[in-house]
């Protein structure tokens, strides 16, 4: 190859890669639960993650931003490319990763503090003191995850006391207010209403402009609606990637076509 | 017909134990009201005996309970928190850890006149603290640490998993999520568990007998290097030594009523923060 078309490789495609994942493979002790996994996560696009329960979804995206290291008796091959840069290299700062890639959580998990305290709680955790910076972002990350007119005038109230689709916003303005580059989603709809769950998914479709998003559903609907990009998983294995209209028109792989269709899972 | 009959003497029998143990609390609350009650005064409650013990107040023994009382939590508190910080938050699960909280755990069944003669051979003797508040609140402390540990160890435990991965999802360390995430949030647990055991520590007397109480003070103490009265102490002393037992008799009824005062008033405390932390944050403990 000469450099005229590595040039062009750059711009076109190696450019809009934000993370790439290089032959993951993971286990809980003896469970093998990720297999030699390679894909390519596309900057400022929705990539959706689907596949039955236990298929390794939620544990790879717990890989993306290190969260994995939770876990007692795991262990990890491969490597992770966010901008080029290994992340799971261990001379990379695990919390310099995880400010750089977000989480929103299945279930909302708001801090029992007040809504002020649980947006700005991640730009205190990163040393910024400057409270009028920290007002500012506090307001700005609100307003980004479509929450501000609803608790404008109630910062000071706890966080518990909002309805559930609330907390979830909430969870998405405390990981926006951080300025991560990556959002990563786990199910945020599982444990909300059809509205909220309308409201979250709006969300993201406009969040896109702005960050790469990965989101793991179950729902077959909601992958079809917000995303650009959609994986399978099967048991650990990465069956088949591409874009979400091909994957849902015409999927290459019969175990996909069985899973979208509703044979299984 | 036979099994409503069963069911009956079931129920009867359970009301009846249910019964039998209320009666017995009440009767041993109105004894000690009823007896202590007549010599209850503003002076009994801030004035030094007198007369060898036959009149005047127990102020003295009052003043003793708080220093001991407190610095027993002072020692105890960090080092509790801290240790279950610890087992909780950063020990590998291992059977070092198991063997660590087993003896915990044993520690909190060992006999209180045990950490008395501990208190005496290490803080008195060998430390050269002499018999004082220092040790006696060293040796309450060791006392009360088991349940300083479970209690924080229980309320640790109780915070959801998911606030710790939230925390540290926003790019904060395992300490900044230990300090202000785990830690808040288990505050009122902790409390508790630090409330029911001050009154535990105010109530004891065989820790303090060798390491730190005295029967009779001419004035208050000056340091943490004096000797105390200490209200189990006192009723102790009234009833055992003196020369003037029926009117030392009545005193330790009042000294009896005060210190149960005391200790109800702290489980109260106790119980009303343990609700309001069930109310605002739902989780469980």
């Amino acid at each position: 190859m000469d450099m005229g078309t590595k040039e062009i490789c750059k711009v076109s495609y190696f450019d809009s890669i934000k993370i790439r994942a290089e032959d993951i493979n993971f286990f809980y002790g003896k469970k093998h639960a990720l297999k030699d996994i390679n894909l390519n996560i596309l900057k400022n696009q929705v990539t959706a993650i689907i596949g039955p329960s236990g298929c390794g979804k939620t544990t790879f995206i717990r890989i993306l931003n290190r969260m994995h290291e939770l876990i007692p008796d795991a262990l990890l091959t491969g490597r992770i490319f966010l901008d080029g840069q290994d992340i799971l290299s261990s001379c990379i700062d695990p919390t310099e990763v995880r400010r750089r890639v977000g989480m929103v959580f299945q279930k909302p998990n708001p801090f029992p503090k007040s809504i002020f305290e649980n947006v700005s709680y991640g730009l205190k955790v990163n040393g910024i003191r400057d409270k009028n910076f920290i007002e500012d972002k506090v307001v700005e990350a609100l307003k980004k995850s479509a929450l501000w007119d609803e608790v404008k005038d109630r910062l000071d109230d706890n966080a518990l006391k909002l309805s559930g689709g609330q907390q979830q916003r909430l969870c998405i303005a405390r990981c926006l207010a951080v300025k991560p580059e990556v959002i990563l989603f786990d199910e945020p709809c599982a444990s909300l209403d059809p509205i909220s769950t309308a409201k979250i998914e709006e969300l993201i479709v406009e969040l896109k402009k702005n960050y790469t998003i990965i989101i793991v559903t179950h729902n077959m609907q909601q992958a079809a609606r917000v995303s650009d990009y959609t994986a399978f998983f099967l048991l650990g294995e990465l069956i088949e990637f591409g874009r979400t209209g091909d994957i849902f028109k015409s999927p290459q792989d019969k175990r996909t076509e069985d899973y979208i269709t509703g044979r299984f899972g | 017909m036979k099994k409503e009959f069963s069911q009956k003497i079931g129920f009867s029998f359970i009301s009846l134990c249910m019964f039998l143990t209320v009666l017995f609390l009440f009767s041993i609350i109105f004894f000690i009201v009823v007896n202590g009650i007549r010599v209850i005064s503003w002076e009994f409650l801030t004035q030094m005996p007198k007369e060898a013990m036959t009149a005047g107040g127990i102020a003295p023994a009052i003043v003793g309970t708080f220093y001991l009382t407190l610095g027993s939590i002072i020692f105890s508190l960090p080092l509790g928190i801290a240790c279950a910080i610890y087992l909780c938050e950063y020990s590998p699960k291992s059977y070092v850890v198991n063997i660590i909280r087993f003896s915990i755990n044993n520690l909190a069944g060992v006999p209180s006149v045990v950490f008395g003669l501990f208190g005496l051979t290490i803080f008195v003797k060998y430390l050269g603290f002499g018999v004082s508040i220092l040790s006696g609140s060293l040796t309450l402390a060791i006392l009360v640490l088991p349940l300083i540990i479970s209690a924080s160890n229980e309320a640790i435990l109780a915070v959801p998993q998911s606030l710790r991965e939230a925390s540290l999802s926003l790019g904060a360390t395992k300490w900044q999520t230990i300090k202000k995430v785990v830690l808040p949030t288990a505050l009122p647990g902790i409390l508790t568990g630090i409330i029911l055991s001050i009154g535990r520590t105010a109530g004891e007397t065989a820790p303090i007998l060798f390491t730190a109480a005295v029967f009779y003070l001419k004035g208050y103490p000056k340091s943490i290097f004096s000797e105390v009265m200490a209200l189990p102490y006192h009723i102790y002393a009234l009833m055992t030594e003196g020369l003037y037992p029926d009117k030392q008799v009545k005193i330790a009824f009042g000294c009896a009523l005060i210190l149960l005062f005391l200790v109800l008033l702290f489980s109260s405390v106790a119980i009303y923060l343990r609700n309001k932390h069930k109310n605002i944050y739902g989780y469980g403990n």
